[in-house]
């Protein structure tokens, strides 16, 4: 049974990324497994097999079975402490660059997105700034370009905005509408939102800072260092490189490329 | 594999623990000998807190090296394994850990359910899973996957267990090979250590 069931799910995860080039080969095992298993109650599928039938034939449901694969989970300025160091060690220097490019990788729904055109606006730096905002999901990408977050998420978000060391009251980028917040679009006039994958793709532009956090732990070993290359290749001399609370390079085949700065906080640079 | 009992070697333990977890835990691992050779990896339901001081409270007082599992680190012999706070833990086929923020499990992350299954999968008949007290349910599946597959399973008696709802709830689910008291976990995990290494 179980031999099956290992069999079957290498089978979906190749048939999806033959139709769709949609790569979760080197995702880690664990957590795609547990997620395909919540896929076959959702879609009342007994087997893995009837579930690759159904996405094989039928985008749509393709499209579906994405959200599930896909973890959109995140929140603005998530770890304070993380965009408190930001704004005191990183933005300093970033001011010296005349314009700034940075790349957040795997952005979801947009959270860090918009977490990091408030610092970057209140530090002075948005209008000088362009921002390639990347994910495979053209779902979570969508919401992440209308910039609509349920007002009860925007309660919590408020504590961390202040612990984050922010300047303004964090109502003044947002407007209230029933249960939601629609943020201020002038925050993404400088956001370019695009389809990009850390496994199939390649390096698309020079930037000062990409922030890749809480991605990369889906990524097999060999995964994080096709990701770790394509940063490195990315950054300018010195550029920086944020990641989530318990990622590092450390022992990626770039561990030598990469300097910590605040390691606390997953702050990087290149060596 | 042990001739006396049929059961293959133990080649990793996992223990999961919630409400009362840390005291059941020290019982456990206090006694344990410096140099015992096989890995614990250790669920510990903690409220919501970013910094977690767990490995330097049983560094103190427990024999083996103890650290937080870390994201695509090797799972190493004689080591004392916590889940990081906030993030699932999982043990990979390679045998290295992954962490995940996928939704909670039993409104817990890390959740034992997900520890354990993952734990099964990659060590199959030579795991060794332990679930002591607690308020809720997390677990009792995860521990019936591990029974399933030949695995070794140990629940602390509910009488023990200073909240026996966890215990409980794996036992009306399964009839695990062992009800034993901390004690008698401490004295079984020194007897499967020394047949296995």
């Amino acid at each position: 049974m179980e031999r099956n069931s290992e069999i079957e799910l290498r089978l979906l995860i190749e048939a999806i990324y033959l139709k769709y080039s949609y790569d979760f080969r080197d995702y880690s095992g664990a957590s795609i497994k547990r997620r395909v298993n919540h896929a076959l109650s959702q879609f009342e599928c007994n087997t893995i097999s009837a579930l690759q039938d159904k996405v094989l034939h039928d985008p749509a449901a393709f499209m579906q079975l994405l959200q599930l694969l896909t973890i959109p989970v995140s929140e603005m300025f998530r770890d304070p402490s993380h965009f408190l160091a930001i704004r005191k060690e990183v933005v300093p220097l970033l001011r010296t660059w005349p314009s700034i490019k940075i790349w957040i990788a795997g952005c979801s729904t947009g959270e860090e997105v918009y977490s990091m055109a408030i610092l970057l606006r209140e530090e002075g730096l948005l209008d000088r700034t362009i921002i390639y905002a990347t994910d495979i999901n053209p779902h979570s990408l969508e919401k992440a370009k209308q910039g609509i977050f349920s007002l009860e998420n925007v309660r919590a978000y408020t504590a961390n905005y202040q612990q984050a060391g922010g300047q303004c009251s964090f109502a003044d980028y947002y407007t209230a509408a029933y249960d939601y917040a629609i943020f201020d679009k002038t925050l993404r006039e400088n956001v370019t939102f695009a389809d990009h994958s850390l496994a199939t793709d390649s390096v698309f532009s020079e930037t000062q800072l990409i922030s890749c956090r809480n991605v990369l732990i889906y990524f097999n070993k060999k995964l994080q260092d096709r990701a770790f290359g394509l940063f490195h290749e990315s950054l300018c001399h010195r550029g920086f490189l944020v990641l989530g609370s318990k990622e590092t390079p450390d022992f990626s085949a770039f561990g030598d490329h990469f300097q910590a700065m605040v390691k606390q906080e997953r702050i990087y640079r290149k060596s | 594999m042990n001739s006396a009992t049929g059961q293959p070697a133990i080649e990793a333990i996992v223990i999961g623990a919630s409400a009362g977890g840390v005291e059941a835990l020290l019982h456990i691992l206090e006694p344990l000998p410096a140099g015992f050779a096989l890995p614990i990896i250790v669920v510990l339901h903690l409220p919501d807190q970013r910094h977690s001081q767990l490995a330097e409270v049983f560094s103190r007082r427990v024999a083996l090296p103890v650290v937080e599992a870390g994201d695509k680190t090797l799972v190493e012999a004689g080591t004392l394994y916590f889940a990081t706070p906030g993030y699932h833990l999982s043990v990979e086929q390679d045998r290295s850990f992954s962490l995940s923020l996928e939704p909670r499990v039993h409104h817990s992350r890390p959740a034992i359910d997900y520890l354990f299954e993952s734990a099964s999968d990659a060590y199959g008949a030579n795991l060794l899973a332990v679930l002591l007290t607690g308020a809720n349910r997390d677990g009792a599946l995860g521990l019936a996957q591990v029974k399933q597959r030949g695995g070794l399973t140990v629940v602390q008696d509910p009488l023990e267990a200073q909240v026996a709802t966890m215990p409980q709830a794996a036992l009306d689910l399964h009839q695990p090979d062992h009800i034993l008291t901390t004690r008698g976990i401490g004295r079984l995990l020194v007897e499967l250590e020394r047949i296995a290494c």
